[in-house]
């Protein structure tokens, strides 16, 4: 691995810890589609600085993309305060018209300035080795600017979520409660959607606006069907999202393809397999604990049905392991695994292809009853 | 056929925007509606996937092979929406914002692999992007003609369908309606629509296109069909508005983006000065429904002190019903109104008592209240 390639794997890394830090509180809080939104619109402020700065790498663009971010939300947030729209209708009037002013002012005042649009979207994660590119301080090479930045983005995120901690946790899960004991959720609320565009930004310039979507939704959301706990998801959505970035890296490597998609993807396949193989919430674990649940039961109902017919006339025939599935109506294979299971796990005994309770497949019986009517 | 208007190939721009605003403005009603309006943004990003293995499959750029690789990864890109909202605990906006960041992901992947040469890709996606409004031929518009009409239709054979589901879901279950069946035909329709115009306006604005129509509309009516023939209409006027005015100076300015301000401009004109629902028009009416409040307020307060004070016919004065009025400020302009429509009469200088007409007059606005509540 050459020092360039694994500045290129830091810088992923880091700006996908930056993105999943933020993301987490984005995933909760159902506002996901506030990324989509500050990330397209964060062009704009970028396309105003420049006109104002005239020059590409200023730090005022910085400054421009995420006040643009930051008044992206407001927009939104004042448009639906009317009551006349709805959030989701909102949001999707809100960054195709700041995109489309971005667009035309481009394509109007910048035709022979070097304001890549492609650029924005897609990234140049890969020319981050550049000679250009690097942070030189007294003579000596600090490594690629933008992973300085990105660094920078992560302390001042860990900070802001150390800082506050309890206050997001309790603005996040109870917003209500948070009002109620003299806690206005709102400066949590600005102070994120600050944090978000912030790290939309500087990302933006490494992997493209559409991928920081993908960086701060996805581990997130991988995170939050893995834990219970704030604490713990945010630690686990930091470690999806380095895995995301090493082996996003290493599978453009292999196919010669973009950096940034192969990310995505990666974290695609990631949100794909957790949901379903996690252990708790996994989509394969739920049926499977369902299937258990309902084998259970159907155990019981067909000890209850063998108390019914203890002793009496019909009990040859509705105890019969031949016909039971008519009695039951079940179906016949289904019946025939239930009966030898009640057999194995000793609550039956066959005898001349009737099913006799035994003592403990009676209790068994008894208490699902019991159960039954005390429920009723 | 299209080549009447003054700049060659104009004609068949002007259609086509047109017919394409109209299309998204009408099935945009029903997304809007059922709160998906972001549903549209997602499932247009998820198409680049299919294109481009729609491309590599069929080795061609012809316009159908294209829509139809867009349309299959559109439509897996709407299931796996419902279904990781459906089947886990992460929430829809989650689930849209993964699926659309996702797919496009794997899209851009795919098209640098293609093409081995990262800048190589960038000409593809522009144009994925932000559309190419300008270089539509009749044989497009044709196309998109194809794809609007059996929309159209399937919408107008499944209309009652389309407005129980998006107004009253679960009546529409109760009836033993194939609710799901038909959220899905819902879907389908949409990716019909936006496979339809990714071509003309691109990713972005396609979901603008999607949205502002049906918001623009919801503002000046309260029926379903004329909200989605109004926002059809509004679609359409944006898209020949773009096209035109796009196409004016000698720099060539890109279409997509000036169709999207221009429905955007109809939304903002919309949302202040529609009747019944606009801002202006709301704060109006607040402003008409208090000041009568007031003159109500005071002429009952006068009533009341005439009554507790019987006997004597001298009247009350200005600073007495000031004192009691939660709005002291506007009592003078209120009595002059109250005398002006002869509910009041001033007996000495200034002190006022109501007339039988304001007695009458105030019987009357409290006996539309019904019994008082107790």
């Amino acid at each position: 691995m050459t020092q360039a390639q694994l500045e290129i794997q830091l810088l992923a890394m880091a700006t996908a810890v930056a993105c999943s830090l933020c993301g987490v509180f984005l995933v909760l809080r159902r506002m996901s589609l506030l990324s989509d939104a500050i990330s397209h619109t964060v062009l704009i402020g970028i396309v105003i600085a420049f006109f104002l700065t005239g020059d590409m790498t200023s730090p005022w663009l910085l400054v421009g993309a995420t006040t643009a971010g930051v008044f992206t939300v407001l927009l939104v947030e004042s448009l639906q305060k009317t009551g006349v729209v709805r959030e989701d209708a909102a949001i999707g009037l809100v960054f195709p018209a700041l995109f489309s002013i971005a667009v035309l002012l481009i394509s109007i005042f910048s035709k022979n300035v070097h304001l890549d649009m492609d650029a924005v979207l897609v990234g140049k994660i890969a020319l981050t080795p550049l000679p250009s590119r690097r942070l030189e301080f007294g003579g000596y090479d600090f490594g690629p600017k933008s992973l300085a930045l990105m660094i920078a983005i992560i302390i001042v995120n860990i900070g802001f979520i150390i800082l506050f901690f309890k206050e997001l946790k309790v603005s996040t899960f109870d917003p209500a409660f948070s009002k109620a004991i003299g806690f206005n959720p709102y400066w949590i609320h600005l102070g994120l959607v600050l944090s978000v565009s912030t790290t939309a930004v500087a990302s933006f310039d490494a992997v493209g606006s559409i991928l920081v979507v993908a960086l701060m939704a996805a581990p997130a959301a991988t995170a939050y069907l893995l834990t219970d706990k704030l604490s713990i998801m945010l630690v686990l959505s930091c470690i999806i999202g380095m895995l995301c970035a090493v082996l996003g890296y290493w599978l453009a490597h292999f196919l010669d393809a973009s950096i940034a998609g192969s990310m995505a993807t990666v974290a695609g396949i990631l949100f794909g397999l957790t949901f379903f193989f996690a252990p708790e919430r996994g989509l394969f674990s739920v049926w499977q604990r369902a299937k258990i649940r309902d084998r259970k039961f159907k155990l019981a109902l067909l000890l209850v049905h063998l108390t019914q017919h203890e002793g009496t006339i019909r009990e040859l025939e509705e105890c019969n392991i031949e016909s039971l599935h008519l009695h039951l109506r079940w179906d016949e294979y289904e019946t025939r695994s239930v009966a030898f299971e009640a057999v194995e796990s000793f609550c039956a005994l066959q005898e001349n292809k009737v099913l006799r309770l035994t003592p403990k497949g009676r209790i068994i019986a008894l208490e699902s009853l019991q159960i039954g009517t005390n429920l009723s | 056929m299209f080549e009447s208007l003054s700049v060659p190939g104009l004609g068949s721009v002007v259609a086509g925007t047109a017919l394409l605003g109209f299309l998204c403005g009408t099935l945009g009603t029903f997304a809007v509606l059922r709160k998906q309006s972001l549903m549209g943004d997602a499932i247009s990003h998820a198409c680049l996937p299919g294109l481009i293995l729609a491309f590599l499959l069929f080795n061609s750029k012809e316009s159908w092979a294209l829509m139809l690789g867009a349309a299959i990864s559109g439509t897996i890109a709407a299931m796996v929406i419902l279904g990781i909202s459906r089947f886990s605990r992460v929430k829809e906006d989650s689930a849209l914002a993964i699926t659309l960041s996702v797919f496009f992901g794997f899209g851009l992947m795919l098209l640098t692999w293609v093409q081995r040469r990262p800048d190589a890709a960038q000409a593809g996606l522009a144009r994925f992007l932000f559309g190419q409004a300008a270089t539509l031929l009749d044989r497009d518009v044709w196309l998109l003609a194809a794809i609007a009409i059996p929309c159209l239709i399937t919408v107008f054979i499944f209309w009652k369908h389309f407005q129980l589901v998006c107004f009253d879901r679960s009546f529409a279950q109760s009836l033993g309606f194939p609710v799901f069946l038909i959220e899905v035909l819902l879907s389908l329709l949409l990716v019909m629509v936006i496979v339809a115009g990714l071509e003309t306006v691109g990713v972005v604005l396609m979901s603008a296109l999607l949205v502002a129509p049906a918001v623009a509309a919801r503002q000046w009516t309260n029926k379903l069909e004329i909200m989605a023939i109004l926002a059809g209409v509004f679609g359409a006027f944006s898209g020949i508005a773009g096209a035109v005015l796009s196409n004016i100076g000698k720099t060539s300015i890109p279409t997509g983006p000036v169709i999207v301000l221009f429905i955007t401009l109809i939304v903002f004109l919309s949302i202040l000065f529609a009747p019944a629902r606009g801002i202006v028009w709301l704060q109006f009416k607040h402003w008409r429904d208090s000041k009568v409040l007031q003159l109500d307020s005071v002429l009952s307060n006068l009533l009341n002190l005439a009554r507790e004070h019987s006997g004597k016919q001298n009247g009350h004065s200005m600073a007495m019903l000031k004192g009691i009025s939660s709005n002291p400020s506007g009592v003078p302009r209120s009595v002059h109104k109250l005398l002006e429509m002869g509910l009041v009469s001033e007996v000495d200088k200034g002190l006022y008592i109501p007339t039988s007409k304001g007695a009458e007059y105030l019987n009357e606005k409290t006996s539309h209240m019904g019994a008082p509540l107790k």
